[in-house]
């Protein structure tokens, strides 16, 4: 047995590497959320977690290059796998009459939207912020950016659309993964499911929460 | 009833298809739908036409051979039926039916409605037997097999071979086929020896097709008129991944 | 003449372990210079090329089926008997042995069905070496049931999907010669002609069903394993594409038919409901074992079955046959519900049913353990006839079933032409007149697995005659012959469907030779067989082309032999003036309606010669010594 071709050629290998890296990815948006979250304790902690954070640039880069890789993997893995998924059906059906879930059928788009989106986010909060303001202790002033930016409801917009998209992308493939890591039998299935379910409206709640607050009038005070 | 059918007609593998229209007439209720088909044929080919193609064999749901898509639907809308056992009381008078063949790339048409599925046969070979030779086996109660994991074993070695899990899934995967034979050899103890070899290999053959992969629609599970698991699918996965990582160690 | 049947002598227990010994062995070396036609790959087919193949022989297995999985051996439901004694109530070898023959009404080969007996207990274990999912108790052993009435529990069974497991375990075990290149499968292919070379059969030409194309297989011998032949009534619980074309176009080529007319009607099959159907449902005969059976006793009651009191129904079987009561034999069942049926006791619309009730389980056992224990037969009930088998009785009619005649065979499994060997329901050998439930899984591997790799050996071992060239002239012959066949029935441009032809055929063979039988039915339809064949061949409309798929020209190429067939089985029934198993003419029977057998006259097997079209079929006869048994009169009272 070739262990590369096992892992990086076959269907299911490339499913490994797509439900590993997805993991990996989830547990980011999950510690990413709760660091976000720190928004509603105030000004004072959101700032003081994100200069935390710049107070460990190695393993903020060691980080920062294992999420890539992540982000990579998993774009690779469903490339690869998608292109095969359509040779595999060279003629489509007449009539189409699925009884699989929406969110499942729609992987690829969701995770292109959320993908673009993680794109504009970065250059809009880390790479190239238009706002470099510090705050009074001389630190990056996050809560002052995000207060601005969901200010405009074009961006609050795209904020809120990405993140549902995530959570309906979330909502399958955490249980998908599982199933892909050979873990989903019998009843927990059922629990793998339930637990998707349950982790995408969380995440849905918890970064939808932060635009739809600024939207109604949260943090008006530093504008 | 009447019924108007919309029916996939292709004269070969290399010429394209289209839909053609018959009018089903005075069907009754009581026939299946490979009747009502039969009964369509029988006034084509009194007038001298060419029947519609289509595979069937048995008739009462276990061969394995009836393969149409009815209505969008492998064997029909109906749970845990083939299109052999779905009669037509489930029909209404005056329906329109659009029947399509199943349709992957590694199941070509090859005439009308009729497939070649040997792509399954080729997974099988690949790896899908207990390598045990006429004559020397051991009394059959000399291995006691745990009652639960017989009727696991049973549970997946019940799949009829079909391919309805292929037409339904919208990547054409074969994974609940597979799995399903990977499953039931691989909990009985006869199987155990070469669990890591056969899984490989037919994963291995299964790609080689060209088969779709899973993308746990769950869709395979709903048309397959067995209802196979998809906790199988899951259980080849674990397989898999256990028989890369042993061999990669003992490559090491 | 018939050659001998090579059965050995001695005492009847050792004689295949002396006949074994005696077999001339090929060395292993040598092996792979033979090659091994085998046509089928149902239980017998399979078994027997993955084993001839794993001995080293070359093989060719052809198939019409896309798949030899598809065989039609994965229909059979209840069960294999063995004579493994794991409950521990009195079963043996000689037990099974004797249950056979006397099932069989005494119309069977002593020795190979001893053989047959003995060898069961290695098919289990094969199988269960194969992983075949057989059920099993608690602890972790193999569970057994009682079936189709024997007074042991002898049969294994994998949940109501017996046949089918089996057949995946020999399709897995040929599909792993497959892989290895050692057995080359030909799915979709149709047997046309068997190829005789100076007497011996040596090849076959085959027609592949997608391009049409005819083609030429030469071999150092020729194995059918084709099957029986029901769809000779039309309505029959075969796969609409069984058929009887290789043994019978084998045996226009010489090869000798035996029993034609033992055929087993099914007691519990659905039934029919109109015309318009292509085949019947069997319901597995443990339906018995909790279904009482019973019909109205007035004729023409249309209440509904719940609205006829206990006083006026008829339970017939418990009636007759007190001691079996509702679990009598198929033959006897079957035979009841008939005679019910035309007393114009019948229920249903058709008035061709009788009841099955399970009320009285359900009150005993309560619905839930029912359900368990039958519930997919009553869903499927349900799916095909709409009706809750739960809430009332189930309409069940005999229906056919298996076929217990076939190709005639010597003890080593080889037909009177040398080099053409006969495996499972096909050949005629070890099921007499009437067939035991779960003994047709246990003979088509017996066969397969067990039998032939011995018995091939010796033919080979014994004669000369290789595996010739197919430019030999009897190749091209024979292809002529089938490329003249296919060109007559393409050219004919009638104006009637095959299937309409069929089912004029199967309808008289049913009424004039199916369950019940008499001189007056089977003479005309003698007289009427050779009408429909002119019809046929003049009327019968087969659009399309040779080339290519032809669906209508794969059916009335099968129809056309059963259209001469029919005759020989007519032929066969009205010859045997007794009654025996599923063979009943109702001029011979005891006062009380039995089947009324005649040793005397009729104590042997009926091998019939092709002399020719348009000929009557000359006879032979085959003398059925009985050294250990005793005929007696089979009683189920």
């Amino acid at each position: 047995m070739n262990i590369y071709h096992a892992i990086f050629r076959s269907s299911l290998g490339k499913k490994f590497i797509m439900g590993l890296s997805g993991l990996a990815l989830v547990g980011f948006v999950v510690g990413h959320m709760v660091g976000n979250l720190q928004i509603f304790l105030g000004q004072e902690k959101i700032n003081a977690y994100g200069a935390f954070l710049k107070s460990m640039p190695k393993l903020l880069w060691a980080a920062r290059i294992g999420l890539l890789a992540c982000v990579g993997l998993h774009i690779w893995s469903a490339i690869a796998l998608v292109r095969e998924n359509r040779r595999a059906r060279p003629v489509a059906y007449q009539v189409t009459r699925s009884t699989a879930s929406f969110a499942s059928r729609t992987m690829i788009w969701s995770g292109l939207i959320v993908l673009s989106f993680i794109v504009y986010h970065l250059f809009d909060f880390t790479i190239t912020p238009e706002f470099k303001g510090v705050d009074e202790s001389g630190r990056h002033d996050i809560y002052k950016m995000v207060i601005l930016s969901f200010s405009h409801p074009l961006s609050a917009g795209f904020y809120i659309l990405a993140n549902t998209l995530l959570a309906i992308h979330l909502s399958h493939g955490f249980q998908s993964l599982f199933q892909s890591l050979g873990l989903s039998t019998g009843r927990f299935r059922h629990w793998f499911q339930s637990l998707a379910l349950v982790l995408g409206w969380l995440i849905f709640v918890g970064n939808v929460s932060i635009p739809t607050a600024v939207l109604l009038g949260f943090g008006k005070e530093v504008l | 009833m009447n019924l108007t059918l919309k029916v996939w007609r292709q004269k070969n593998a290399d010429e394209p298809g289209q839909f053609v229209s018959y009018q089903a007439k005075g069907i009754s209720q009581d026939m299946s739908f490979l009747e009502m088909l039969d009964v369509v044929n029988e006034s084509l080919m009194t007038e001298g036409q060419e029947p519609i193609a289509f595979d069937s064999d048995c008739r009462e749901g276990i061969c394995g051979t009836c393969s149409v898509v009815i209505n969008g639907a492998p064997h029909g809308e109906q749970k845990a039926t083939t299109a052999c056992q779905l009669h037509m009381r489930h029909f209404n008078d005056g329906e329109t039916i659009t029947i399509e063949p199943w349709r992957a790339k590694p199941f070509p048409v090859i005439r009308d409605l009729r497939v070649d599925r040997s792509a399954f046969d080729r997974i099988i070979q690949s790896g899908g037997f207990i390598s045990a030779s006429t004559g020397g086996a051991p009394d059959a109660n000399a291995i006691p097999i745990p009652k639960p994991d017989a009727d696991t074993a049973m549970d997946a070695a019940q799949c009829i071979g079909c391919g309805a899990c292929v037409a339904a899934c919208k990547n054409a995967s074969a994974m609940l086929f597979v799995s399903a034979k990977v499953s039931h050899l691989g909990v009985l103890p006869q199987g155990k020896v070469e669990k890591d070899r056969r899984v490989l290999a037919m994963v291995n053959q299964m790609d080689k097709e060209g088969f779709g992969n899973c993308t746990v629609t769950g869709s395979c599970e709903a048309a397959c008129p067995k209802e196979i698991s998809l906790d199988f699918i899951s259980r080849m996965n674990r397989d898999y991944a256990a028989a890369v990582v042993k061999s990669a160690w003992n490559q090491s | 003449m018939l050659p001998d049947s090579k059965i050995p002598s001695g005492p009847l227990a050792s004689k295949w372990e002396r006949h074994k010994f005696d077999l001339k062995l090929v060395n292993p070396a040598n092996k792979r210079k033979f090659e091994v036609i085998v046509v089928g790959s149902g239980l017998a087919g399979a078994s027997a090329s993955a084993t001839l193949a794993e001995l080293g022989y070359q093989v060719k297995c052809f198939c019409y089926q896309d798949s030899p999985r598809r065989a039609h051996s994965i229909a059979a439901q209840g069960g294999i008997n063995a004579a493994k004694n794991y409950q521990n109530d009195g079963d043996s070898v000689h037990r099974l042995f004797y249950d056979t023959i006397k099932g069989g009404d005494f119309r069977a080969r002593e020795a190979n069905v001893h053989r047959l007996a003995e060898i069961s207990r290695n098919i289990i274990d094969q199988c269960a070496a194969q992983g075949v999912p057989f059920a099993r108790e608690y602890s972790g052993y193999l569970a057994n049931r009682s079936f189709g009435g024997a007074q042991v529990s002898r049969t294994f069974y994998a949940r109501g999907q017996t046949g089918q497991q089996l057949l995946l375990g020999a399709y897995q075990a040929l599909s792993r010669q497959i892989g290895l290149g050692k057995v080359q499968m030909f799915p979709r292919t149709e047997f046309q002609e068997l190829v005789l070379v100076d007497g011996h059969a040596k090849g076959i030409i085959v027609r592949d069903l997608n391009t049409g194309a005819l083609s030429r297989h030469a071999a150092d011998a020729v194995v059918l394993a084709t099957g029986g032949y029901c769809p000779v009534f039309y309505l029959s619980t075969n796969a609409v594409g069984c058929n009887v074309t290789a043994a019978y176009r084998a045996h226009k080529q010489g090869a000798h038919f035996a029993n034609p007319c033992y055929t087993q009607i099914h007691p519990t099959c659905i039934p029919v409901s109109g015309d318009h159907q292509s085949k019947l449902t069997l319901m597995s005969e443990s339906l018995r074992n909790d279904g009482r059976v019973w019909v109205p006793l007035k004729s023409g009651d249309q209440r509904k079955p719940w609205d006829i009191p206990e006083g006026e129904r008829d339970y017939f079987l418990e009636r007759k046959y007190p001691s079996f009561g509702n679990l009598a034999p198929r033959d006897i069942a079957s035979r009841a519900a008939k005679e019910a049926c035309d007393a114009g006791l019948g229920v249903g619309p058709t008035g061709y049913g009788v009841y099955l009730d399970f009320a009285d389980s359900i009150k005993r056992m309560g619905e839930p353990s029912v359900r368990e224990k039958y519930g997919n037969l009553f869903d499927m009930y349900e799916r095909i006839t709409g009706e809750n088998a739960y809430r009332q009785p189930m309409r069940i009619y005999p229906a056919p079933h298996y076929t217990m005649g076939g190709l005639w065979v010597d003890y080593n499994l080889m037909s009177n032409v040398p080099g053409l060997f006969v495996l499972g329901e096909a050949n005629f050998s070890d099921h007499g007149a009437n067939r035991l439930g779960a003994s047709a899984l246990m003979q088509g591997l017996a066969d397969g697995y067990f039998v032939i790799p011995y018995t091939i050996g010796h033919y080979f071992a014994s004669h000369t005659q290789h595996k010739p060239s197919t430019t030999h002239d009897a190749f091209g012959h024979s292809e002529t012959q089938a490329k003249a066949r296919i060109d007559r029935l393409l050219s004919i441009k009638g104006n009637r469907s095959i299937r309409s032809m069929h089912w004029e055929l199967g309808r008289l063979v049913w009424e004039k030779c199916g369950m019940a039988r008499d001189r007056a039915g089977l003479e005309e339809a003698i007289a009427t067989i050779p009408k429909l064949r002119e019809e046929f061949w003049h009327n019968v409309s087969v659009p399309g082309e040779a080339k290519g798929v032809n669906v209508a020209l794969e059916q009335a190429s099968r129809v056309a032999d059963f259209m001469e067939f029919a005759e020989l089985l007519c032929r066969d029934a009205l010859h045997r003036e007794e009654s025996c198993g599923g063979h009943f003419r109702t001029e011979y029977q005891t006062e009380d309606g039995e089947a009324l057998r005649n040793d005397e006259d009729f104590a042997y097997v009926a091998a019939w010669e092709h002399q020719g079209e348009d000929k009557a079929p000359a006879l032979h006869k085959e003398a059925l010594d009985y050294q250990e048994v005793k005929m007696t009169q089979r009683s189920y009272k």
